[in-house]
C-alpha cells in the first residue's frame, strides 16, 4: 500500500463509495448523542467514529467520517481532523484480528521486544502490516496502561497479559484456529495482585479462596 | 503497615463483583444522602481538612479545588472525571473503573454536589474497553436504583453521570486537552487562564479530577477529614494506591499509606527487586514523567509528594517502575524520548520538534554514537523546551533525560568515549 500521508490514505483506491449508519447503530448513536447538551452534538464526535468503525469491519473509510460529520450536522473536515488525530482510529483496511503490542518502558523492561518479535515471527509480517490471508494486523503501540501485568498486548479490545513468547505464540494460533482465547493473565494470576498471593485484604482473600501472604 | 480496616479500595483485585449489591455490602452509597446533607462547604471544609491532593500526579489540594467553583453560576458547572490512565508505569485506575466503580460514581454524586454541579462525564481511555463496560453496567445499576437521576440517593440532587470514551491520545490526560476531546475535538491543551473553573466544558465551570480522587471521596467524608490526615506526613496525606512494575519480584498494585519508604514498599508487596536490593540499579517512582532516583537514594527515600521532591522527582501516579542492573539506563531513556514524541500534540514549537530531536539524540548515545559535548547541549535543549510549552507534555518530555544524566553522567560519558575509541581503532 503506498498511500501514506492523510491525504494520500483519504483518496486511496480502497476507499469505498459509501458509508452509512445501520439502522440499530442509527439508535445507538441518538442514545450516545442524548448525553450530551442539544446543541453540543459535536461532543458525539468520537464515539459516533468508533461506531463507524466497528460497523465497517475495524476501520474507518473516508465515507463513514463523512456520514458521522453530517450526522452530527458540522462541517466534514472536523471529522477528518479528529479520525487523523487519534491513533484508535484505523484509516486502512485491517486484518481480522488487531494485534497491538505495547513496548513502552515498564513492558519493554518485562520483555516486551520479546513479545513483538514472537509476534512477527509467528505472523510473518512486520508492524503495520497485515498477513496475506487478511486474519492480523500488527500494531507497536504506547503505554496500554496494564503496566503491572507487563508484558502484553491487545487484541481487539481485549487485553492478554503476563506473556512469554511463547504464551504470545499459543494465543496467535489459538486466534488463527478461530478460537477465542481468555483474556486477561496468561499465567492465571488474579488481575493486577502480586502473583506470589494477597499481601493486603486478607479477609476478603480467604474468603475467595485466595493465597495471603501477608502481615498476620 | 496500613491495616486492613483503614483500606478505602476493598475490591481493588476483584476478590467481589463490581455490582451494586457487592458495593453495597462493601460500604458505597451507604446513607449518602446524609454527605450531601452536610452542606457544600460542609463537605470543602472536610475535604480540606483530610488534606487529600489530587491522585492524577500534580497533587494539587482537592478541597481547595473544588472550592474554585463559582457558588451561583448562571451556566451549568460540570465534574469531569480524569479516567485517561496512559502515563507509562500507571494502572491504578483501571482497578477502580473494573473492580469498584460504584466508589466512582457516588464520589460523582458527592464532589459534583459540593461544586454545585449536576452532571458529570466520565472520560475513560478509549483502550479500556472492558472497564468502560463497568461502569456503563455500574451506571445503569445505579440509575435503576434511583441513586443517580432526579433526587439521587433521595439527596434532594439531580445528578446525572454520563460515561465517554476516548480514542487513543495520552495528551487527553492534561485536563483541558481532556475538555477539548470531550467536546469533540482533537486533544489539544487550551491556554490558561481562563481556569477550566472559570471557563471549562462548553466554556461552563468545570473541575476536572482523577478517577482515585474521586473515588477515595465518599470514604474520606464518611469516616472524616481526621482519620484520612492520620496517615502520612503533614501535606502528604492519606492513603494511595501504588503501581510496582519493572524488575521486581512480582509485580503488583496495592493500597498503602502515603509516605511509605520506597524500599518496604518494593519488598513487602511486590517480592522485592529481581536478584535482591543490591542488584537494584535506579527507580522512576512516578510514572515516566518523574527523574529517575538511584539506588543509594532509594534506600531510605520515603514516597511522598515532598520526600520526592527533596531528591528533585516527585511521587506523580505513584507509579513505581524498578530498573535493576541489567536495564541499560540510555536505552530506557531514549524509549521514553520516544514515547514523548509519539504522544505530542503537536501544538507548541518546542515540544513538537524538541521531543523528536531529543529522541533522535537519545538513540544515538544509547549506541555510543556522539560526542561528549552533545550532552551539554541536549540538556540545553531541555531548557528550551521546558516551561516553554501551554501544557507539561513539553516539560515531563525533559525530565527523564534530566534525571538521567544528574545522576548517571559519568556512565553515559564512559559509553560514548568507548563507542569513538572502537570507531578510531577500526
Amino acid at each position: 500500500m503506498s498511500a501514506t500521508t492523510h491525504q494520500q490514505v483519504l483518496e486511496a483506491d480502497f476507499q469505498p463509495a459509501s458509508f452509512e449508519f445501520t439502522p440499530d447503530n442509527r439508535a445507538r448513536a441518538d442514545r450516545i448523542l442524548a448525553k450530551y447538551p442539544a446543541d453540543r452534538r459535536r461532543s458525539g464526535m468520537l464515539p459516533l467514529l468508533d461506531l463507524a468503525q466497528r460497523q465497517h469491519g475495524g476501520w474507518l473509510p473516508r465515507a463513514a467520517m463523512d456520514h458521522v460529520a453530517d450526522y452530527i450536522g458540522v462541517p466534514r473536515v472536523k471529522a477528518y481532523e479528529v479520525a487523523t488525530f487519534y491513533t484508535m482510529y484505523n484509516l486502512k483496511p485491517v486484518g481480522t484480528h488487531l494485534v497491538q503490542v505495547c513496548t513502552s518502558l515498564p513492558c519493554q523492561l518485562r520483555g516486551a521486544d520479546a513479545i513483538g518479535d514472537a509476534c512477527q515471527k509467528k505472523l510473518g509480517i512486520g508492524y503495520g502490516e497485515t498477513t496475506a490471508d487478511g486474519k492480523f494486523t500488527l500494531l507497536e503501540v504506547e503505554c496500554a496502561g496494564a503496566c503491572v501485568n507487563a508484558p502484553m498486548i491487545a487484541v481487539g479490545d481485549d487485553y492478554y497479559e503476563d506473556l512469554t513468547p511463547e504464551s504470545t505464540e499459543k494465543l496467535l494460533s489459538e486466534l488463527a484456529a478461530g478460537g477465542k482465547p481468555t483474556a486477561g493473565s496468561q499465567t492465571g494470576r488474579r488481575t493486577s495482585m502480586s502473583s506470589a498471593g494477597a499481601t493486603t485484604l486478607k479477609a476478603q482473600a480467604q474468603k475467595a479462596g485466595v493465597t495471603y501472604i501477608g502481615e498476620e | 503497615m496500613l491495616k486492613d480496616q483503614d483500606r478505602i479500595f476493598t475490591n481493588l483485585f476483584g476478590f467481589e463483583s463490581f455490582g451494586l449489591q457487592a458495593a453495597r455490602a462493601r460500604g458505597d452509597w451507604d446513607n449518602t444522602a446524609a454527605i450531601i446533607a452536610k452542606g457544600r462547604d460542609g463537605i470543602i471544609e472536610e475535604m480540606k481538612q483530610s488534606g487529600m491532593r489530587g491522585r492524577g500526579g500534580a497533587g494539587f489540594p482537592t478541597g481547595l479545588k473544588w472550592s474554585f467553583m463559582p457558588k451561583a453560576s448562571e451556566k451549568p458547572c460540570y465534574l469531569v472525571v480524569n479516567a485517561d490512565e496512559g502515563e507509562p508505569g500507571t494502572c491504578k485506575d483501571r482497578d477502580i473503573l473494573r473492580h469498584d466503580p460504584h466508589k466512582l460514581l457516588e464520589g460523582c454524586l458527592v464532589a459534583g454536589f459540593a461544586m454545585g454541579a449536576h452532571a458529570a462525564y466520565i472520560y475513560i481511555r478509549g483502550e479500556f474497553y472492558d472497564e468502560s463496560s463497568s461502569v456503563q453496567k455500574a451506571i445503569d445499576e445505579a440509575y435503576d436504583a434511583g441513586l443517580l437521576g432526579k433526587n439521587a440517593a433521595n439527596s434532594g440532587w439531580d445528578f446525572d453521570v454520563y460515561l465517554h470514551r476516548g480514542a487513543g491520545a495520552y495528551l487527553c490526560g492534561e485536563e483541558t486537552a481532556l475538555i477539548e476531546s470531550l467536546e469533540g475535538k482533537k486533544g489539544q491543551p487550551r491556554n490558561k487562564p481562563p481556569f477550566p473553573a472559570m471557563a471549562g466544558l462548553y466554556a461552563c465551570p468545570t473541575t476536572v479530577n482523577n478517577v482515585e480522587t474521586i473515588a477515595a471521596a465518599p470514604t474520606i467524608l464518611r469516616r472524616g477529614g481526621a482519620w484520612f490526615a492520620g496517615f502520612g506526613r503533614p501535606k502528604n496525606q492519606g492513603t494511595k494506591l501504588f503501581c510496582i512494575s519493572g524488575h521486581v519480584n512480582n509485580p503488583c498494585n496495592v493500597e498503602e499509606e502515603m509516605g511509605i519508604p520506597l524500599k518496604e514498599l518494593i519488598e513487602r508487596h511486590a517480592g522485592g527487586v529481581r536478584g535482591g536490593w543490591d542488584n537494584l540499579l535506579a527507580v522512576i517512582p512516578g510514572g515516566s514523567s518523574c527523574p529517575m532516583i538511584p539506588r543509594e537514594v532509594c534506600d531510605t527515600v520515603l514516597m511522598d509528594f515532598d520526600a520526592l521532591r527533596e531528591v528533585r522527582s516527585g511521587l506523580g501516579t505513584a507509579a513505581v517502575i524498578v530498573m535493576d542492573k541489567s536495564t541499560d539506563l540510555v536505552k530506557a531513556i531514549a524509549r521514553l524520548a520516544k514515547f514523548y514524541m509519539h504522544e505530542s500534540c503537536g501544538q507548541c514549537t518546542p515540544c513538537r520538534e524538541g521531543t523528536g530531536w531529543m529522541w533522535r539524540v537519545m538513540e544515538r548515545m544509547a549506541r555510543g554514537n556522539a560526542k561528549i559535548e552533545e550532552i551539554d547541549m541536549l540538556l540545553d535543549v531541555t531548557k528550551e523546551i521546558e516551561g516553554h510549552t501551554i501544557c507539561a507534555h513539553g516539560d515531563a518530555s525533559t525530565w527523564p533525560i534530566q534525571g538521567l544524566f544528574r545522576h548517571f553522567r559519568p556512565m553515559v560519558e564512559q559509553r560514548l568515549r568507548d563507542y569513538s575509541a572502537l570507531t578510531k581503532a577500526a
